[in-house]
């Protein structure tokens, strides 16, 4: 609650105010039972007909005052609400949007996603709901307890003596009702697995006429999933009937009790109907309550979960940019590098070559051979475990994280379009001049395709780009990627959905038209093999570094791909 | 709605109890006001004059009356949560068998997350609004009418009370419905949006740092935030008052009852002439209060009701429009069997378009005898799978006729039809299961012999071998790592285990390492021996040895002949063959 009491501090006087209110529309609540049983008891038996009217006006004027005061109160609530959660989330993007990839991959994406969205979401109804109802309840539970001592003492014993069990009921049956729906939910998700995979596979299962195999795989998750949400629901069913039935045992028991103090006079017939009202509104308090606490602990996992990301994000140093210009020849340098992702084994290992300014890099690999690991590592996505790596001859640690990534144009594996125009998509946030956009998205071959659509580069795309075809996308990317005339053009298997004929006018463009050093990682012989150094790499080492044909000749590997490819996929 | 009423026509015996125990716990629950009020009035005596016998007549009659009632409305409960299971049991079956029938068109044009949410989200809806909401309005229009008559039989002259208050409630009802119902929506669209971006943002986050783009995509993040909050307070502003308003609507009449029931009350206990319609006892009262909070509570209730049902509508609309999608249309009757055909096929002059107005294949015409090789090239998307969808019958042709040994594929049995063909496709298709059962997938009668022999041939054998659970390792989305390469070994496994004379194949293997590539070549090679063979050819030796090619773009197929032809030609498979060359 550490975070909460953080956010909530900067509003401590809109959040007094808001319980002062809150605290006097609850009083005011509580006094209209008081008021009821006091004109039934003591101002119609005395015969004052101009009495009962002036308590009936107060009694109507402390339901507006309530009104009044609730309304103002919760509106008080949803501003500070607002305000915190503004905040929150604010916060919570900048963190996620600066974690480092080493804190990304440790925290997982889906998990931040889910910070961002469903843990602030209930933050956020939280902060609401407890000023709304979390001061009403507790007050509307006490002053009515308070008030029955006072009117009663006795039937107030009474009183007192049910509700725990009321409270206690719920609780149990809560308690055992949330597991099962817990359970319910994983069985939900068996269900939607068939549906998912069957909808993936309709081919497959058409064409070996599998319906009937599929029809009764679904069934037996079908039946899982009523049997599950069955047994939930049977449970859970008992809560309301057991409640009203304390509640209304309750009153049975304040009633018979009450006739023996009437008729001895120690009590009067009015405040038994007071109770009765007093009762409705405490043990209705008592399940609010029961709320609240579910809510809590729910809200307390999420802050929870926020606050971890952001105290990984406080943790953060950033080094400052150095503003030292190029030097030497040499544009990157690899010194017997090596890396792990987890503690067992090396991703990569002693990796060391240097590339001339200009010049282009091929690194070619089966998956999992670390070729994208040595971009990152070039980029600082991750530090190197041991080695150094130096960009224009510093070492990397040298520049600043913005500064050291303004020298990249990237396009990595499966990378992301946002929802936005094609222009937008280009300049990704960078400040670039139309003209400039123009001309990358010529350089990458889009052009023709972007200036095909009706509203040319105000063309909106669909979120990762699904309104384009894989090469449209990957040519957009590109494009992204030189639009900001880098100094390395980066591209991790990027060129893979792209025709050849398209591929060799890309690779034509980028070496006439920038002098870019260029890193090509591949899978394919022939996206490298115009390279001017091409790494072969196996299990995380080189074991082949030169130019095609010198690889052909003494490289193993690099002749068994290439022959196996026998000029790869020529017509895709 | 009527025809989702139908589903309960199948329990008449589950739906009669249910009305019987909803009516009498909720008509036992209304007499306790009553009979309270009752017992306070043997109270009110005052000093030494309480009327013991009755009271514990009426005390023992709430224990029995409240008892009674609370078990009937947990048999209720207990009933409907399983009427309501049985029923959403039914319909998910229903959906899913229709889905089984429907043509493979369907799923092309359905995104899967539709179909998704209408089998669980929207049959979910429809369920709670079935067994649910149609209850409580049940219980609701008895417990208003009950209180109302109740009220009527304690005293006429204080139901006036409600000609103020009622009319009130409506028209804050209207006034929620009309006015802050849309601003809730609004805030549910802007907190889309807002997850939306955050989602897209996040799983782009390295490109983000890549090009240092953190700040910008900060500042719209804020934007989105700051319209979020806004439609959140902006909604929460008016939304403040429904909870007070409804209270307030509640103590307002137990003020005026209280006020005119106290001066009712007066003139009963003073003026001997009153009329009796007049009269009132302070149990009367008391009674008079519980009803009106019960009277309240439904009628509060009525819009959030409403616009349930409303969502449960359009819920059932849905589902009805999936389960009225036309099946695959059916064999024809004089369909024959055709269990092992030679391998024979012919297009004779077939014309085919996914929509009538765009026809992709113009008169085509092919003539494949047992045993060759077809190899489809071109570009991404360019309709490749077209032929495919015909030979399967995925899609039916609307002029010509695909033949297979001589015969109308019309006139044979789709199941037969399909035997007849094994297939690999570019996207393996396995699903949560052993490994053993996603090989023997296509068959009921195979022994563990038979799936290794065909993972042997596969060379998927010794990597099962070394996993720890062997052939019944479970495959699932976050289980065992397995590679897309592994994935497409085990189905080129399945395909093993067929003896279909007719091969189809999607040469396809992007992303995979050279030497599972290597194995999954020499696997499809395996497969392609003996059998004819469509090949989606990625693969210059498969291309060069096919007995023809058919080269397609932008749906339709170009040009057509063996690799000589084609380079001799010098069309557009010769500009690509040659561009890599350059």
């Amino acid at each position: 609650m550490k975070l909460l009491v953080h956010y909530l501090s900067p509003l401590k006087k809109a959040l007094f105010w808001g319980f002062s209110i809150k605290i006097l529309a609850s009083v005011l609540e509580l006094l209209l039972p008081y008021i009821l049983s006091y004109i039934l008891d003591s101002v119609v038996p005395a015969g004052e007909m101009k009495m009962i009217f002036f308590w009936g006006g107060m009694m109507i004027l402390a339901a507006l005052g309530a009104y009044f005061g609730n309304v103002a109160a919760n509106r008080n609530a949803a501003r500070v609400a607002r305000d915190a959660s503004r905040a929150i989330r604010h916060d919570l993007f900048e963190a996620t949007m600066h974690l480092s990839s080493r804190e990304v991959d440790g925290l997982t994406v889906p998990s931040l996603e889910s910070r961002l969205t469903s843990d602030t979401y209930h933050l956020h109804h939280f902060i609401g709901m407890i000023q709304r109802i979390g001061v009403r309840a507790p007050m509307l539970l006490i002053g009515g307890i308070a008030i029955t001592f006072f009117l009663d003492a006795r039937l107030a014993l009474i009183l007192l003596a049910t509700l725990p069990v009321i409270g206690v009921s719920i609780f149990f049956i809560t308690g055992r009702g949330l597991p099962l729906y817990q359970k319910a939910h994983a069985s939900v998700d068996g269900m939607v697995r068939v549906v998912r995979e069957d909808c993936g596979g309709v081919r497959v299962i058409k064409a070996l006429s599998r319906e009937q195999y599929e029809k009764e795989r679904y069934d037996a998750a079908n039946r899982k999933l009523v049997a599950d949400e069955t047994r939930a629901g049977v449970t859970m069913a008992l809560t309301q009937p057991l409640m009203g039935l304390f509640l209304n045992l309750g009153l049975v028991l304040v009633i018979f009790a009450g006739a023996y103090l009437v008729d001895r006079d120690l009590s009067k017939p009015g405040k038994i109907i007071a109770f009765i009202q007093y009762f409705t509104l405490m043990s209705s308090s008592i399940a609010v309550l029961t709320r609240i606490f579910v809510d809590y602990s729910r809200s307390l996992a999420s802050a929870r979960r926020i606050d971890e990301v952001l105290s990984v994000y406080h943790a953060h140093k950033e080094s400052p940019d150095t503003g030292d210009a190029a030097t030497g020849e040499i544009a990157l340098e690899f010194r017997d590098v090596s890396f792990a992702y987890g503690e067992k084994y090396d991703t990569v290992s002693h990796i060391s070559f240097s590339l001339e300014r200009g010049k282009t890099l091929g690194i070619i690999g089966a998956t999992g051979a670390g070729k994208s690991t040595l971009l990152r590592l070039a980029m600082r996505f991750y530090e190197a475990k041991d080695g150094e790596i130096l960009v224009d001859g510093l070492p990397i640690a040298h520049y600043g994280e913005a500064e050291l990534h303004k020298k990249f144009g990237v396009v990595m594996q499966s990378d992301f379009i946002a929802a936005d125009t094609v222009a937008e998509n280009i300049r990704f946030g960078r400040e670039i001049s139309e003209e400039k956009v123009r001309r990358a998205a010529a350089l990458a071959q889009a052009a023709e395709y972007i200036e095909a659509f009706p509203d040319g580069y105000e063309h909106m795309l669909s979120a990762k780009g699904t309104n384009l075809s894989g090469g449209q996308r990957q040519r957009l990317l590109i494009a992204r990627a030189l639009a900001g005339d880098p100094e390395f053009l980066v591209l991790d298997d990027a060129s893979s959905a792209l025709d050849y004929k398209t591929d060799a006018a890309l690779r034509r463009t980028v070496r006439e038209a920038l002098c870019a050093t260029t890193i090509v990682v591949a899978q394919r012989v022939s996206s490298v093999m115009y390279a001017d150094l091409i790494l072969v790499l196996d299990r995380g080492r080189i074991i082949g570094a030169g130019k095609h044909d010198e690889l052909l000749e003494n490289c193993a590997l690099y002749r068994e791909i290439s022959e196996s490819q026998m000029g790869g996929a020529i017509l895709e | 709605m009527l025809r989702m009423a139908g589903y309960l026509k199948h329990y008449p015996v589950a739906v009669c109890t249910a009305l019987f125990l909803m009516l009498g716990s909720n008509i036992l629950a209304l007499a306790g006001p009553k009979i309270s009020g009752l017992a306070i009035d043997a109270i009110a005596g005052g000093r030494g004059r309480v009327d013991f016998p009755a009271v514990r007549r009426y005390v023992l009659m709430l224990v029995v009356f409240y008892l009674l009632s609370a078990v009937m409305a947990y048999l209720l409960s207990v009933l409907m949560v399983r009427l309501g299971q049985k029923i959403i049991y039914t319909l998910r079956r229903q959906v899913f068998e229709h889905l089984m029938t429907l043509p493979v068109s369907y799923f092309d044009s359905h995104p899967t997350g539709d179909i998704i949410s209408r089998i669980s989200y929207d049959i979910d809806t429809l369920n709670t609004s079935l067994s649910h909401d149609l209850l409580q309005l049940a219980a609701s229009t008895v417990t208003v009418v009950g209180a109302l008559f109740m009220m009527f039989s304690i005293s006429r002259p204080l139901l006036l009370i409600f000609a103020v208050t009622v009319p009130a409630s409506i028209l804050f009802t209207r006034f929620k419905t009309k006015h802050i119902h849309p601003l809730f929506r609004a805030r549910s669209v802007k907190l889309g949006e807002l997850n939306g971006y955050a989602e897209e943002m996040l799983s782009g986050q390295k490109t983000v740092r890549a090009y240092s783009a953190e700040d910008v995509t900060i500042s719209r993040f804020d934007t989105r935030n700051e319209a979020a909050v806004g439609a959140y307070y902006k909604a929460e502003w008016y939304g403040a008052m429904i909870g007070p308003a409804v209270n307030l609507i509640n103590n307002i009449s137990i003020a005026l009852i209280t006020l005119f029931g106290g001066v009712l009350f007066l003139l009963t206990q003073t003026k001997a002439d009153l009329l009796p319609i007049f009269m009132i006892t302070l149990g009367g009262v008391s009674s008079f209060v519980q009803y009106s909070r019960k009277f309240a509570g439904p009628i509060n209730e009525l819009a959030n009701m409403m616009s349930e049902f409303q969502s449960a509508l359009a819920a059932a609309e849905r589902v009805f429009r999936l389960l009225d999608e036309p099946s695959e249309v059916p064999d024809r009757e004089d369909a024959v069997k055709l269990p092992r055909a030679r391998g024979d096929v012919r297009f004779e002059d077939v014309t085919f378009g996914y929509t009538p107005d765009k026809t992709v294949l113009h008169h085509f015409s092919l003539s494949v005898t047992s045993g060759q090789t077809v190899a489809i090239v071109g570009p991404t998307g360019a309709g490749k799978t077209t032929v495919i969808n015909l030979l399967m019958r995925f899609y039916d042709i609307s002029e010509g006729a695909i033949c297979l040994d001589g015969r109308d594929v019309r006139e044979i049995t789709r199941e037969t039809l399909r035997k007849n063909y094994t297939m690999v496709l570019q996207d393996t298709w396995l699903f949560y299961g052993t490994i053993f059962e996603n090989i023997a997938y296509g068959r009921e009668d195979v022994t563990r012999e038979d799936v290794e022999r065909a993972a042997r041939a596969a060379y998927i054998h010794d990597f099962i071998l070394s996993l720890p659970q062997r052939y019944d390792t479970i495959l699932s989305d976050d289980g065992v790592n397995i590679s897309k390469g592994q994935k497409q070994l085990i189905t080129i496994a399945r395909a093993m285990l067929s003896d279909a004379p007719i091969l189809i194949l999607d040469e396809a293997t992007s992303n995979v390492d050279s030497r599972t590539e290597q194995k999954i070549q020499a696997a499809m090679h395996a497969l392609m021996r003996h059998r004819t063979a469509f090949v989606i050819a990625h693969r210059l030796s498969t291309v060069q040895n096919a007995d023809v090619i058919l080269v397609v773009q932008k749906g339709s197929v170009i040009e057509r002949g063996t690799h000589e032809e084609l380079l001799a030609a010098g069309g557009f498979y010769a500009t690509l063959y040659r561009s890599q060359f350059t």
